[in-house]
């Protein structure tokens, strides 16, 4: 089964720039794309999503928010915070919830480790 | 003379957008270490606007005096960055830097300087990270703490008479648990802003086009 990972950012700039670096690094997973928090939970009512990349600073709901939202209802699944605002609470809480943490501008090098992760993790509950 | 706005295309605007999000953002963290306490960010505002109409934009939501830091910047492309509060919250921030043990009498001594170095801070930390990823050196000019209200803020030391059109970009910010509020705001004058758009340019090329 092919794993999918959801991009939220309201930037499309910043979902190109993210989608990029999830092809070169997992370039085997169905990359999926919103706009906003509420599109994210829209999008995830329709289908199964195995792993989260979320934009902290987005209009409506940022991205913590949303990352807790679906720690609550997804306990297991990998979702990390892209952000260049890494002030304590914001680490805090993100390690609160389970979300790991990729700096702003996001390169491949950022999100090489997460992604790793991600897949091992997926790995061995499909196993 | 008139002189059709600039519109920046919605892919130059997103772009635009998220690199002042980013250097933002880390101007935040920085402000975060000096006052110790949590700073929460709005979204960037991004407008091509004259510069009264700028001034306009913080009036109607700021009816009493405000003080800010002012820093130049030259380059590829120029303008002024402000880090704006109201002026009674001033005090307030430079206790949150300076710590909570002065005298008030001390805390008003070291206001303009505590001020300015904030403003440095994270005017400079805002400003570079934007100059990096566009990949063109900026120089600031040392900060210039100003008293007054919007227009006289937006239209000192401005070449033009505040009826040219300036990219205006404005984020609110606010610390927790301490009266203290502002805005991160730029100013850039038209001939920078074509400048700006062809580096916009560049760099969504860049991000675009590393398939390689």
């Amino acid at each position: 089964m092919t794993v999918s990972v959801l991009m939220v950012d309201d930037s499309k700039l910043a979902r190109i720039v993210v989608g990029k670096a999830i092809a070169a690094l997992q370039p085997e997973w169905t990359r999926l794309e919103a706009g906003s928090a509420d599109d994210a939970l829209k999008l995830l009512e329709g289908r199964p999503v195995d792993v989260v990349i979320l934009d902290y600073n987005m209009p409506d709901r940022n991205g913590l928010d949303l990352a807790e939202e679906l720690r609550d209802r997804f306990p297991d699944m990998p979702i990390a915070l892209a952000t260049a605002n890494v002030q304590d609470e914001i680490i805090g809480r993100a390690r609160a919830a389970g979300v790991a943490f990729v700096p702003k501008p996001v390169t491949e090098e950022g999100l090489r480790d997460f992604l790793s992760g991600a897949a091992l993790r997926l790995r061995s509950r499909r196993a | 003379m008139s002189i059709a706005p600039i519109r920046l295309s919605e892919l130059e605007s997103d772009a635009l957008t998220e690199l002042v999000n980013i250097g933002v953002s880390r101007a935040a963290s920085g402000l975060r270490q000096m006052v110790g306490r949590q700073v929460v960010l709005s979204v960037p505002s991004v407008e091509v606007v004259s510069r009264t109409a700028a001034a306009a934009l913080i009036r109607e939501r700021e009816t009493g005096p405000l003080v800010a830091v002012r820093q130049d910047f030259h380059g590829a492309f120029e303008g002024q960055a402000l880090l704006i509060f109201p002026e009674q919250n001033s005090i307030e921030l430079v206790r949150s830097v300076t710590g909570d043990d002065l005298a008030p009498h001390d805390l008003a001594d070291m206001e303009d300087e505590a001020l300015s170095e904030t403003g440095n801070i994270v005017l400079n930390s805002c400003l570079a990270t934007m100059a990096n990823m566009l990949e063109r050196p900026l120089e600031m000019s040392l900060p210039q703490v100003i008293r007054g209200e919007g227009s006289r803020l937006f239209l000192l030391g401005a070449s033009s008479d505040g009826e040219g059109v300036v990219l205006f970009l404005y984020i609110n910010f606010a610390v927790s648990e301490r009266d203290i509020r502002g805005y991160i705001a730029m100013l850039m004058d038209l001939p920078s802003l074509d400048t700006l758009r062809s580096l916009i340019g560049e760099f969504i090329d860049r991000v675009l086009g590393e398939d390689g």
